[in-house]
């Protein structure tokens, strides 16, 4: 256990992955006790107090429907939360699985492997998802599984890389000559050791499936409504942008410090972790 | 050289027929198709089975597919279901203005990206290293729907200086050019700057600093060239991603482009339009690739072994 949390004190010791860090516990918090902390509700409509700028009632101003945005804001960020990490946690297992396998047994499985993950390089990630989406159908369901499918090529070559260049490692090979098992092997050394560079490149990519989460919802095709989502709240706010140009600028303010803060903190985790160059060679 | 130029595009050949057939599933595996678009609430469920006919869409998948590739090989990419007109006049309509924005694009993020790259490289760990590394954070992190419309909001509402949206004349292209750019260049500058970091750990540049020549030319005439390796393998690569990359920003400023067309065939199920589009999406992926492939061969003749 001290293996993990290692890495992360000393991430928090470093002056950017502090501020990053903090915002990010902050954001979590905060998304968490999003009903405690606001008196408004965020689907009550008011058009009577349609797009108010700021002020001391509605800290962030109301949106064209007269709901108040800070409200909006931290409702989205539950979307936007947990609809990222667990595409990421989906794609993440999904991707090592696939990988480990890939690199471990090799043969006629790892070539399909690496034909299929070569082939979905050659689409755009936001194509992906958007066409997954449209064979699922629109909604949060839709979406995990579209990024999830979107990010699991980046996954699986990560962790076949990790998982080939461990294979030949003496230990591996002590651990075989002593009579251990595919399991044993997989589970217990392979696995475990190529694990750090996946789980931060997997921190890194939940940022950007903030962004496709967002540009989904831009699209119409995310989260529905009443359900309140950062990329959702811009789509609207996109009509408004002449007389209200709060209603996209503040959601998309919040969704990018988020990113910025999980690039940062996985950049000193990096650090921490001293992987940089693991990260790279994949 | 030329044997691994001819072993390389032969590769192409399974690629791209990988490749039409995902494009071609794709579209296929959404829910509902193009006749419920055409058809009229109440029509007879006669008239279904015309259509249905009439486009080919009771045959079984494989020959539907089939009929398409094999047309598609001789330069047909057929007729769209619900825009009724040839898919080609839509692409040669949506073509340039894609090609367009996305050549601008690119060369704006090479140059910036490139310059920026090299000068965070020459004074690394000083101060315009850092700034310039902390705006390339900024840079990756912004989402570029969102930096559009804050681009948007600051040059045409508030200065109103530029278009807000539209494709008439060079004007309008700034904006979206500028909301893709920023993105790139970060990219660009990051591979840049490691790349020249790297090098600059070599013993041949020691050797160089030892012989006394001017630590700026060294940096810039032979560390370099040697850096660019990557960067044009890299470079290479996005030239792919060129118009698939410029979706998201097509449908922010209301483009038309290849981006427009193909949400719009996708909301209206419009198969021959998305299947084309994804193919030559897919395509100009995969002729990217090979061309990054090349290059690095030219250029670095340890990766020409790689592939024997």
């Amino acid at each position: 256990m001290m293996r993990w949390i290692a890495p992360f004190r000393s991430a928090f010791g470093r002056p950017m992955g502090s501020v990053a860090g903090g915002w990010l516990v902050f954001l979590i918090a905060v998304a968490v006790l999003a009903p405690v902390l606001t008196p408004y509700d965020y689907d009550v409509q008011n058009l009577a107090n349609a797009k108010m700028p700021p002020d001391a009632a509605h800290w962030m101003g109301t949106d064209e429907f007269g709901r108040d945005l800070l409200t909006r804001i931290l409702y989205g960020a539950r979307t936007s939360l947990t609809v990222s990490t667990v595409s990421i946690g989906l794609s993440l297992m999904a991707g090592l699985t696939l990988g480990a396998a890939a690199a471990y047994f090799g043969g006629w499985f790892d070539r399909v492997v690496t034909t299929v993950v070569d082939l979905t390089w050659s689409f755009p990630e936001i194509l992906i998802a958007l066409i997954l989406v449209a064979i699922i159908g629109p909604g949060t369901t839709g979406t995990m599984v579209a990024i999830a499918v979107a990010y699991l090529a980046q996954f699986t070559r990560l962790t076949r890389a990790q998982i080939l260049s461990l294979k030949s490692e003496t230990y591996i090979e002590a651990a075989r000559s002593l009579g251990a098992s595919h399991k044993h092997l997989l589970f217990r050394h392979l696995i475990p050791n190529a694990l750090a560079p996946v789980l931060v490149a997997a921190m890194l990519a939940t940022g950007d499936a903030i962004i496709l989460e967002a540009t989904l919802g831009f699209f119409g095709l995310g989260a529905q409504p009443p359900t309140p989502s950062w990329g959702a709240m811009m789509s609207s706010g996109a009509a408004q942008l002449f007389s209200a140009p709060w209603i996209i600028l503040l959601p998309g303010l919040a969704l990018t410090l988020t990113v910025i803060a999980i690039n940062l903190f996985g950049d000193a985790l990096i650090s921490a972790l001293d992987i940089r160059t693991k990260l790279r060679d994949a | 050289m030329l044997g691994f130029i001819i072993k390389r595009s032969l590769l192409l050949i399974p690629v791209f027929f990988a490749a039409s057939i995902v494009a071609f599933l794709l579209i296929h595996l959404v829910p509902g198709d193009p006749v419920d678009s055409l058809l009229t609430v109440g029509s007879p469920p006669e008239q279904r089975q015309i259509l249905t006919e009439r486009y080919g869409l009771d045959k079984p998948l494989v020959v539907q597919y089939g009929i398409w590739i094999w047309g598609v090989l001789q330069g047909d990419l057929g007729t769209a279901i619900i825009m009724r007109r040839p898919v080609a006049d839509l692409m040669a309509d949506a073509l340039p203005h894609s090609i367009a924005l996305g050549a601008s694009a690119f060369i704006f993020y090479t140059v910036i990206g490139v310059s920026l790259g090299v000068t965070a490289a020459i004074f690394r760990d000083r101060w315009p290293d850092r700034a310039i590394m902390t705006g390339v954070l900024f840079g990756s992190t912004l989402p570029s729907f969102w930096l559009g419309l804050l681009l948007m909001l600051v040059f045409s509402v508030w200065l109103g200086w530029l278009p807000v949206s539209g494709a008439r004349g060079a004007s309008s292209l700034v904006l979206p050019v500028l909301t893709i750019g920023l993105g790139g260049t970060a990219l660009v500058a990051r591979i840049t700057r490691v790349a020249m970091v790297e090098t600059q750990r070599k013993d041949f540049v020691m050797l160089l600093h030892a012989k006394g020549m001017h630590p700026l030319r060294i940096q810039l005439l032979r560390v370099l060239h040697h850096a660019l390796i990557p960067v044009v393998t890299i470079l290479a690569l996005r030239i792919g991603f060129v118009l698939g990359g410029a979706i998201t920003v097509e449908v922010v400023f209301a483009r038309p482009g290849i981006g427009t067309l193909l949400i719009r065939g996708i909301m209206q199920h419009d198969y021959p339009v998305v299947q084309a589009c994804l193919l030559m999406l897919s395509t100009a992926v995969i002729l990217g690739t090979f061309l990054g492939d090349v290059l690095q061969a030219l250029m670095d003749p340890r990766a020409r072994a790689s592939l024997t």
